[in-house]
Protein backbone atom coordinates (compact mmCIF):
# COMPACT_ATOMS: atom_id res chain seq x y z
CA UNK A 1 0.00 0.00 0.00
CA UNK A 2 1.04 3.56 -0.49
CA UNK A 3 0.73 6.28 2.10
CA UNK A 4 1.21 9.90 1.15
CA UNK A 5 2.29 12.12 4.02
CA UNK A 6 1.97 15.91 3.68
CA UNK A 7 3.91 17.88 6.29
CA UNK A 8 3.39 21.62 6.72
CA UNK A 9 4.18 24.20 9.35
CA UNK A 10 1.35 24.57 11.86
CA UNK A 11 -1.03 27.44 11.09
CA UNK A 12 0.27 29.30 14.16
CA UNK A 13 3.89 29.15 12.92
CA UNK A 14 5.13 31.86 10.55
CA UNK A 15 6.31 30.40 7.22
CA UNK A 16 8.91 32.77 5.74
CA UNK A 17 9.36 30.61 2.62
CA UNK A 18 5.63 30.45 1.92
CA UNK A 19 5.35 34.21 2.39
CA UNK A 20 8.18 34.80 -0.08
CA UNK A 21 6.56 32.48 -2.64
CA UNK A 22 3.26 34.35 -2.19
CA UNK A 23 5.02 37.65 -2.90
CA UNK A 24 6.71 36.18 -5.98
CA UNK A 25 3.34 34.99 -7.30
CA UNK A 26 1.90 38.47 -6.75
CA UNK A 27 4.80 39.89 -8.76
CA UNK A 28 3.83 37.52 -11.59
CA UNK A 29 0.30 38.92 -11.49
CA UNK A 30 -1.38 36.16 -9.49
CA UNK A 31 -3.00 38.48 -7.00
CA UNK A 32 -5.76 35.91 -6.54
CA UNK A 33 -3.32 33.70 -4.63
CA UNK A 34 -3.86 34.96 -1.12
CA UNK A 35 -1.49 32.69 0.79
CA UNK A 36 1.04 29.89 0.27
CA UNK A 37 2.19 27.41 2.89
CA UNK A 38 5.28 25.46 1.87
CA UNK A 39 5.77 21.93 3.12
CA UNK A 40 7.21 18.47 2.52
CA UNK A 41 5.70 15.48 0.76
CA UNK A 42 6.60 11.82 1.41
CA UNK A 43 5.49 8.65 -0.38
CA UNK A 44 5.72 5.54 1.79
CA UNK A 45 5.42 2.04 0.30
CA UNK A 46 4.08 -0.01 3.19
CA UNK A 47 3.51 -3.74 3.62
CA UNK A 48 0.18 -3.84 5.39
CA UNK A 49 -2.99 -5.95 5.38
CA UNK A 50 -5.41 -3.06 5.55
CA UNK A 51 -5.52 0.62 4.85
CA UNK A 52 -6.10 1.21 8.57
CA UNK A 53 -2.86 -0.59 9.39
CA UNK A 54 -0.98 1.37 6.71
CA UNK A 55 -2.41 4.61 8.04
CA UNK A 56 -1.43 3.72 11.60
CA UNK A 57 2.17 2.93 10.55
CA UNK A 58 2.44 6.12 8.47
CA UNK A 59 1.09 8.11 11.38
CA UNK A 60 3.70 6.64 13.74
CA UNK A 61 6.45 7.41 11.21
CA UNK A 62 5.21 10.99 10.93
CA UNK A 63 5.02 11.42 14.72
CA UNK A 64 8.47 9.98 15.33
CA UNK A 65 10.43 11.29 12.37
CA UNK A 66 8.82 12.85 9.31
CA UNK A 67 7.32 15.82 11.16
CA UNK A 68 8.60 17.84 14.10
CA UNK A 69 5.54 18.20 16.34
CA UNK A 70 6.87 21.47 17.79
CA UNK A 71 6.41 23.32 14.50
CA UNK A 72 4.75 20.98 12.00
CA UNK A 73 1.50 19.11 11.46
CA UNK A 74 0.74 16.44 8.86
CA UNK A 75 -2.03 14.84 6.81
CA UNK A 76 -2.05 11.25 5.48
CA UNK A 77 -3.71 9.73 2.41
CA UNK A 78 -3.64 5.94 1.95
CA UNK A 79 -4.19 4.21 -1.41
CA UNK A 80 -3.97 0.54 -2.36
CA UNK B 1 39.77 18.14 32.28
CA UNK B 2 38.80 16.44 29.02
CA UNK B 3 36.46 17.63 26.25
CA UNK B 4 34.76 15.24 23.83
CA UNK B 5 33.94 16.82 20.47
CA UNK B 6 31.45 14.72 18.52
CA UNK B 7 32.07 14.38 14.78
CA UNK B 8 29.02 13.71 12.60
CA UNK B 9 29.27 13.23 8.83
CA UNK B 10 28.94 16.86 7.75
CA UNK B 11 30.27 18.48 10.93
CA UNK B 12 32.58 21.32 9.93
CA UNK B 13 33.34 23.17 13.16
CA UNK B 14 34.60 20.10 15.02
CA UNK B 15 38.25 21.07 14.58
CA UNK B 16 37.56 24.65 15.65
CA UNK B 17 36.05 23.38 18.91
CA UNK B 18 38.91 20.91 19.35
CA UNK B 19 41.45 23.69 18.74
CA UNK B 20 39.77 26.00 21.25
CA UNK B 21 39.75 23.31 23.95
CA UNK B 22 43.13 21.75 23.24
CA UNK B 23 45.36 24.60 22.05
CA UNK B 24 43.78 27.74 23.47
CA UNK B 25 42.39 26.47 26.78
CA UNK B 26 45.19 23.85 26.92
CA UNK B 27 43.00 21.03 28.16
CA UNK B 28 42.71 17.46 26.95
CA UNK B 29 40.31 17.01 24.02
CA UNK B 30 39.29 14.18 21.74
CA UNK B 31 37.30 14.01 18.52
CA UNK B 32 34.74 11.21 18.77
CA UNK B 33 33.09 9.72 15.67
CA UNK B 34 29.30 9.59 15.77
CA UNK B 35 29.28 5.80 15.39
CA UNK B 36 31.23 5.34 18.61
CA UNK B 37 29.19 4.51 21.67
CA UNK B 38 31.56 5.80 24.36
CA UNK B 39 32.46 9.35 25.39
CA UNK B 40 35.83 8.01 26.59
CA UNK B 41 35.83 9.51 30.08
CA UNK B 42 35.20 13.05 28.90
CA UNK B 43 34.19 15.67 31.48
CA UNK B 44 32.32 17.84 28.98
CA UNK B 45 30.76 17.20 25.58
CA UNK B 46 30.54 19.54 22.60
CA UNK B 47 28.21 18.97 19.65
CA UNK B 48 29.84 21.18 17.01
CA UNK B 49 28.47 23.19 14.13
CA UNK B 50 28.13 22.06 10.54
CA UNK B 51 25.54 20.20 8.50
CA UNK B 52 25.28 16.80 10.17
CA UNK B 53 23.94 14.20 7.72
CA UNK B 54 23.55 16.98 5.15
CA UNK B 55 20.70 18.51 7.18
CA UNK B 56 18.48 15.96 5.40
CA UNK B 57 14.81 16.02 6.44
CA UNK B 58 15.39 18.80 9.02
CA UNK B 59 18.52 20.21 10.64
CA UNK B 60 19.64 17.74 13.32
CA UNK B 61 16.79 15.33 12.59
CA UNK B 62 18.99 12.40 11.50
CA UNK B 63 21.94 13.08 13.83
CA UNK B 64 19.83 12.25 16.84
CA UNK B 65 19.84 8.60 15.70
CA UNK B 66 23.66 8.37 15.69
CA UNK B 67 24.88 5.74 18.19
CA UNK B 68 26.91 8.29 20.18
CA UNK B 69 23.72 10.21 21.00
CA UNK B 70 22.67 7.48 23.44
CA UNK B 71 25.87 8.14 25.38
CA UNK B 72 25.34 11.91 25.14
CA UNK B 73 21.80 11.54 26.49
CA UNK B 74 22.98 9.38 29.39
CA UNK B 75 25.82 11.84 30.11
CA UNK B 76 23.37 14.77 30.11
CA UNK B 77 20.89 12.87 32.32
CA UNK B 78 23.69 12.29 34.84
CA UNK B 79 24.33 16.06 34.98
CA UNK B 80 27.36 16.20 32.66
CA UNK B 81 27.92 19.50 30.85
CA UNK B 82 26.83 19.38 27.19
CA UNK B 83 27.23 22.28 24.77
CA UNK B 84 25.54 22.38 21.36
CA UNK B 85 26.86 25.02 18.99
CA UNK B 86 24.79 26.01 15.92
CA UNK B 87 24.04 22.66 14.23
CA UNK B 88 24.86 21.08 17.60
CA UNK B 89 22.07 23.20 19.13
CA UNK B 90 19.72 22.04 16.37
CA UNK B 91 20.63 18.42 17.17
CA UNK B 92 19.91 18.98 20.89
CA UNK B 93 16.47 20.35 19.95
CA UNK B 94 15.66 17.38 17.70
CA UNK B 95 16.96 14.95 20.33
CA UNK B 96 14.65 16.50 22.91
CA UNK B 97 17.50 17.53 25.21
CA UNK B 98 16.39 21.15 24.83
CA UNK B 99 12.87 22.44 24.10
CA UNK B 100 11.75 24.18 20.90
CA UNK B 101 12.65 24.05 17.21
CA UNK B 102 14.38 26.07 14.51
CA UNK B 103 12.67 27.75 11.58
CA UNK B 104 14.27 29.26 8.50
CA UNK B 105 15.73 32.71 9.18
CA UNK B 106 13.10 35.41 8.84
CA UNK B 107 15.10 36.95 5.96
CA UNK B 108 15.56 33.53 4.28
CA UNK B 109 19.24 34.49 4.03
CA UNK B 110 22.12 32.44 5.38
CA UNK B 111 23.57 34.96 7.84
CA UNK B 112 27.33 34.86 8.31
CA UNK B 113 28.63 37.77 10.40
CA UNK B 114 29.70 38.85 13.86
CA UNK B 115 26.82 39.64 16.22
CA UNK B 116 26.52 40.73 19.83
CA UNK B 117 24.92 38.50 22.43
CA UNK B 118 24.26 39.28 26.07
CA UNK B 119 24.94 36.68 28.74
CA UNK B 120 21.62 36.41 30.60
CA UNK B 121 22.53 33.67 33.08
CA UNK B 122 25.85 32.86 34.72
CA UNK B 123 24.73 29.76 36.63
CA UNK B 124 25.38 27.28 33.81
CA UNK B 125 28.65 25.40 33.29
CA UNK B 126 29.24 27.34 30.06
CA UNK B 127 28.71 30.84 31.46
CA UNK B 128 30.09 30.47 35.01
CA UNK B 129 33.18 32.58 34.24
CA UNK B 130 31.21 35.35 32.51
CA UNK B 131 29.88 38.41 34.28
CA UNK B 132 26.13 39.01 34.41
CA UNK B 133 24.92 40.83 31.30
CA UNK B 134 28.36 40.60 29.70
CA UNK B 135 28.21 41.32 25.98
CA UNK B 136 30.07 38.94 23.69
CA UNK B 137 30.94 39.69 20.08
CA UNK B 138 30.95 36.33 18.31
CA UNK B 139 30.07 35.13 14.81
CA UNK B 140 26.94 33.43 13.55
CA UNK B 141 26.72 31.30 10.39
CA UNK B 142 23.31 29.75 9.83
CA UNK B 143 20.23 29.62 7.64
CA UNK B 144 17.93 28.10 10.25
CA UNK B 145 18.44 29.85 13.56
CA UNK B 146 14.99 31.33 14.00
CA UNK B 147 14.20 29.88 17.42
CA UNK B 148 10.57 28.91 17.94
CA UNK B 149 8.58 27.32 20.75
CA UNK B 150 4.91 27.47 21.74
CA UNK B 151 4.02 30.53 23.86
CA UNK B 152 3.64 28.46 27.04
CA UNK B 153 7.12 26.98 26.51
CA UNK B 154 8.61 30.44 25.99
CA UNK B 155 6.86 31.66 29.12
CA UNK B 156 8.31 28.73 31.10
CA UNK B 157 11.81 29.31 29.70
CA UNK B 158 11.68 32.95 30.78
CA UNK B 159 10.21 32.16 34.20
CA UNK B 160 12.88 29.49 34.89
CA UNK B 161 15.69 31.80 33.63
CA UNK B 162 16.55 29.28 30.90
CA UNK B 163 17.32 31.90 28.24
CA UNK B 164 21.13 32.08 28.47
CA UNK B 165 21.97 34.35 25.51
CA UNK B 166 20.04 37.07 23.68
CA UNK B 167 20.91 38.98 20.50
CA UNK B 168 21.53 42.63 21.38
CA UNK B 169 23.14 45.75 19.93
CA UNK B 170 26.80 46.53 20.68
CA UNK B 171 25.60 48.57 23.66
CA UNK B 172 23.41 45.76 24.95
CA UNK B 173 19.95 46.81 23.80
CA UNK B 174 17.55 44.08 22.81
CA UNK B 175 16.18 45.44 19.51
CA UNK B 176 14.57 43.88 16.46
CA UNK B 177 17.43 45.15 14.28
CA UNK B 178 19.92 43.27 16.47
CA UNK B 179 18.00 40.03 15.91
CA UNK B 180 19.64 38.34 12.89
CA UNK B 181 17.09 35.58 12.32
CA UNK B 182 13.72 36.42 13.86
CA UNK B 183 14.09 34.33 17.03
CA UNK B 184 11.34 34.85 19.61
CA UNK B 185 12.47 37.25 22.38
CA UNK B 186 15.86 37.62 20.59
CA UNK B 187 16.80 34.19 21.95
CA UNK B 188 20.30 33.11 20.88
CA UNK B 189 20.83 30.32 23.39
CA UNK B 190 19.01 28.37 26.08
CA UNK B 191 19.62 25.80 28.79
CA UNK B 192 17.58 22.86 30.11
CA UNK B 193 15.83 22.86 33.49
CA UNK B 194 18.80 21.11 35.12
CA UNK B 195 21.02 23.85 33.61
CA UNK B 196 23.78 21.44 32.45
CA UNK B 197 22.83 21.35 28.74
CA UNK B 198 23.31 24.59 26.79
CA UNK B 199 22.66 25.29 23.11
CA UNK B 200 23.37 28.46 21.16
CA UNK B 201 23.43 29.48 17.50
CA UNK B 202 26.53 31.77 17.62
CA UNK B 203 29.98 30.17 17.41
CA UNK B 204 32.12 30.85 20.53
CA UNK B 205 34.76 28.39 19.28
CA UNK B 206 35.39 30.67 16.30
CA UNK B 207 36.09 33.60 18.61
CA UNK B 208 38.74 32.35 21.02
CA UNK B 209 41.78 34.24 19.75
CA UNK B 210 42.29 37.90 18.84
CA UNK B 211 44.00 36.73 15.64
CA UNK B 212 40.57 35.75 14.29
CA UNK B 213 38.91 39.03 15.25
CA UNK B 214 37.49 38.30 18.70
CA UNK B 215 38.37 36.28 21.77
CA UNK B 216 35.01 36.84 23.45
CA UNK B 217 33.97 33.21 23.01
CA UNK B 218 36.80 31.86 25.14
CA UNK B 219 34.91 32.70 28.33
CA UNK B 220 32.52 29.82 27.58
CA UNK B 221 35.40 27.33 27.55
CA UNK B 222 36.93 28.92 30.66
CA UNK B 223 33.52 28.64 32.28
CA UNK B 224 33.29 24.87 31.99
CA UNK B 225 36.83 24.54 33.31
CA UNK B 226 35.91 26.75 36.27
CA UNK B 227 32.60 24.94 36.88
CA UNK B 228 34.21 21.49 36.81
CA UNK B 229 37.20 22.51 38.93
CA UNK B 230 34.83 23.97 41.51
CA UNK B 231 32.63 20.85 41.40
CA UNK B 232 35.62 18.54 41.84
CA UNK B 233 37.05 20.70 44.68
CA UNK B 234 33.66 20.58 46.42
CA UNK B 235 33.49 16.81 45.90
CA UNK B 236 37.00 16.22 47.33
CA UNK B 237 36.18 18.48 50.28
CA UNK B 238 33.03 16.42 50.89
CA UNK B 239 35.02 13.19 50.65
CA UNK B 240 37.68 14.45 53.09
CA UNK B 241 34.96 15.51 55.55
CA UNK B 242 33.42 12.03 55.27
CA UNK B 243 36.80 10.36 55.76
CA UNK B 244 37.30 12.29 58.99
Amino acid sequence: MRARVFVTLKPSVFDPQGTTVTEALHTLGYGAVKDVRQGKYFELEIEAHSSDEARRLASEAADKLLANPVIESYRIEVTA
Amino acid sequence: MKFAVIVFPGSNCDHDAYHAAKHVLRQDAELIWHKDSSLKDADAVILPGGFAHGDYLRTGAIARFSPIMQAVKAFAAAGGPVLGICNGFQILLEAGLLPGAMLRNRSLHFRCEHVHVRVEQTDTPFTAAATARQILRIPIAHGEGNYYAEPDVIERLERNRQVVFRYVTASGEETDAANPNGSIHNIAGITNEARNVVGLMPHPERACELAVGSADGLVMFQSVLKALTFASATASAAVSVLEK
